[in-house]
C-alpha cells in the first residue's frame, strides 16, 4: 500500500510521520498533500483559544470524550510555544488528555510554534488536511496560549471557542480589538471562582456592542460557564457548537461557504507567499545576487528596502 | 523550503511512582538543547507510552523511573514497539537501577541507562551523537 492509501485508511504511523514531514517542511510532504486534498472537506474544525492556563486542554479533553460517546472520531492538534532562544519546546498539553491515549478513535499531536506568530503553527492547516483525509470527524485545534492579537484560528476553524476565566478580562481589555472579536462561542471556565457572573456580564456587554458594530451578524455568541475538570457546562458547550454548526449550514449554506472559502483562501495565500519567496530567492541566487550585499547597501543608505524589492520584482518576474 | 529536522523526544514516567522532578529536569535540558520534548506526566502504562510515541513521531523515548518497576515496564515497552513496527525509535532510561539489571536492560534493546550523577550535558551529547531524525517519506 502506498503512503496516500495508508493515510486514507487511517494508518496512525503513516499519519504521524507525514505530520512530522509537514512540520519540517519537507518538499516530499507537499506531493503527498496534493494527493490527499481531494479527499478532504468532511471534517468539522473546532478551535479553542485563550490565554495560557485558562483550561483549553482540559476543555478539549472533555469535548473529545463527548464526541466519542456519539461515536465520532476525533483529531487533536495542541500547540505549545517554542523557545525563541534555543528553538526547543516542552509540549505538555497531552497531560490533560491521558484517558484518550489508548482510544484508536482519537489522534493527538503536540506541536511547537517554531517561531510562527498568530497562535497556530505554519503547518497547522496542512496538518488539518491530513487528519481530515484520515477520516477524523471532528478536528480540535488548541492554540498556543494567546494574548490579544493571535487570531489565525478564526481563518481556520468552523467554530472558534474563546476561553477565559473569571477576573481576567476587565472591561478595558474586553473592548480592545483582536482576539475578543473572533469568538463564535465564549466560555468562562473555572466558573466556581469568584467573579464568574461579573465576567459573563462584561462579555455580554461586549458582544452586544460588537453585534451593533458588525450589523449583519445573525449569530449571537453564547456565553457558557464551565468547570472543565468536573465536566460542568460541557453538555451546554456541545449544544452551542452544534447550534453554531446549524447556523453555518442554514440559509443556503452561505455562512458555511464563507467559512470554507476563508480557510481555502488563507491556505492559498500562505502557500503562494512561501513558494513565491522561495522561488524569488532561488532565482536571485542563480543570478549571483547576494541578499547580504543588498542588506549592506540598505544599511549604508545607498538604497532602501522598497527600491530593492521593486527592482528585484521587475527583474525576476518579467 | 526544507529546513533542518528537529529531534522530537518523549519523556515518560512508567508505573506508579510520582516523583517526576528528574523527568522535568531532563525535559528542560532537552528543550534548552533545541529539541522538541513531549511530556505526558506520571503514571503512564507501557501501552500509553508507545501509543504516544507513535502518534507524536518521536525519535527517542526517555523513560524515567525510580520505583524498580523497570523489570516489568521496560521489556513491555520494547515488546510493544516491536509489535507496532516502531523499533526504530531509540529508548533510553534514567533513574535508579540495581547494577545487575543494567546489562539485562541493554540486552532487550535499551540503548543507554543514565544513573544518578549523570551530567545533563553528557546526556544531551549522547543524544546528539546517537539519535538522528529519520528521512522524509516519499509518496
Amino acid at each position: 500500500m502506498n503512503i496516500v492509501d495508508q493515510i486514507l485508511a487511517g494508518d496512525v504511523r503513516a499519519v504521524a510521520r507525514l505530520l512530522r514531514d509537514i512540520d519540517d517542511q519537507m518538499p516530499s510532504a507537499r506531493e503527498i498533500l496534493k494527493q490527499l486534498y481531494p479527499h478532504t472537506g468532511r471534517a468539522y474544525i473546532l478551535g479553542f483559544t485563550g490565554s495560557p492556563g485558562v483550561g483549553k486542554s482540559t476543555l478539549v479533553d472533555q469535548m473529545a470524550m463527548e464526541y466519542r460517546k456519539k461515536g465520532l472520531t476525533v483529531g487533536i492538534l495542541a500547540i505549545d510555544p517554542t523557545s525563541p532562544f534555543t528553538g526547543g519546546a516542552i509540549l505538555g498539553d497531552r497531560i490533560r488528555m491521558q484517558r484518550h491515549f489508548l482510544d484508536g478513535g482519537v489522534f493527538i499531536r503536540s506541536l511547537a510554534t517554531r517561531g510562527h506568530f498568530g497562535g497556530l503553527t505554519k503547518s497547522t492547516n496542512d496538518m488539518i488536511t491530513v487528519l481530515d483525509a484520515m477520516g477524523k470527524d471532528i478536528i480540535m485545534v488548541e492554540t498556543v496560549g494567546v494574548g490579544q492579537d493571535e487570531v489565525d484560528i478564526a481563518n481556520c476553524a468552523h467554530t472558534t471557542v474563546l476561553v477565559t476565566i473569571p477576573g481576567m478580562g476587565d472591561e478595558v481589555q474586553a473592548i480592545k480589538a483582536g482576539i475578543m472579536e473572533i469568538g463564535n462561542i465564549f466560555v468562562v471556565n473555572k466558573a466556581d471562582r469568584e467573579g464568574s457572573r461579573k465576567t459573563v456580564r462584561e462579555l455580554r456587554n461586549l458582544i452586544e456592542l460588537g453585534l451593533r458594530r458588525l450589523g449583519d451578524q445573525h449569530w449571537e455568541p453564547p456565553i457558557i460557564e464551565t468547570e472543565a475538570l468536573k465536566g460542568r457546562g460541557i453538555p451546554e458547550l456541545m449544544d452551542a457548537v452544534e447550534r453554531h454548526r446549524q447556523y453555518l449550514l442554514e440559509n443556503d449554506r452561505s455562512q458555511w461557504e464563507a467559512v470554507t472559502q476563508k480557510r481555502a483562501k488563507t491556505q492559498l495565500l500562505e502557500t503562494l507567499r512561501e513558494e513565491a519567496l522561495a522561488e524569488l530567492l532561488r532565482r536571485m541566487e542563480s543570478r549571483g545576487v547576494s541578499l547580504d550585499d543588498l542588506v549592506h547597501k540598505v544599511t549604508a543608505r545607498e538604497t532602501d528596502p522598497y527600491s530593492v524589492v521593486q527592482d528585484l520584482l521587475q527583474c525576476e518576474l518579467r | 523550503m526544507a529546513e533542518e529536522r528537529k529531534l522530537r523526544i518523549l519523556i515518560a514516567k512508567p508505573g506508579l511512582d510520582g516523583h517526576d522532578r528528574g523527568a522535568r529536569v531532563i525535559a528542560r535540558a532537552f528543550r534548552d538543547a533545541g529539541f522538541e520534548v513531549v511530556y505526558t506526566g506520571c503514571h503512564q502504562t507501557p501501552e500509553q507510552i508507545v501509543s504516544t510515541a507513535i502518534q507524536e513521531d518521536v525519535d527517542l523515548i526517555g523513560l524515567s523511573i525510580l520505583s524498580g518497576a523497570h523489570r516489568y515496564s521496560f521489556p513491555r515497552i520494547m515488546e510493544l514497539l516491536k509489535e507496532n513496527n516502531a523499533e526504530d525509535i531509540t529508548v533510553i532510561g534514567g533513574g535508579i537501577f540495581p547494577l545487575e539489571d543494567i546489562p539485562k536492560l541493554k540486552a532487550i534493546g535499551i540503548k543507554e541507562i543514565f544513573e544518578p550523577g549523570a551530567k545533563l550535558d553528557d546526556i544531551v551529547q549522547w543524544v546528539r551523537t546517537h539519535v538522528k531524525p529519520r528521512k522524509a517519506m516519499v509518496a
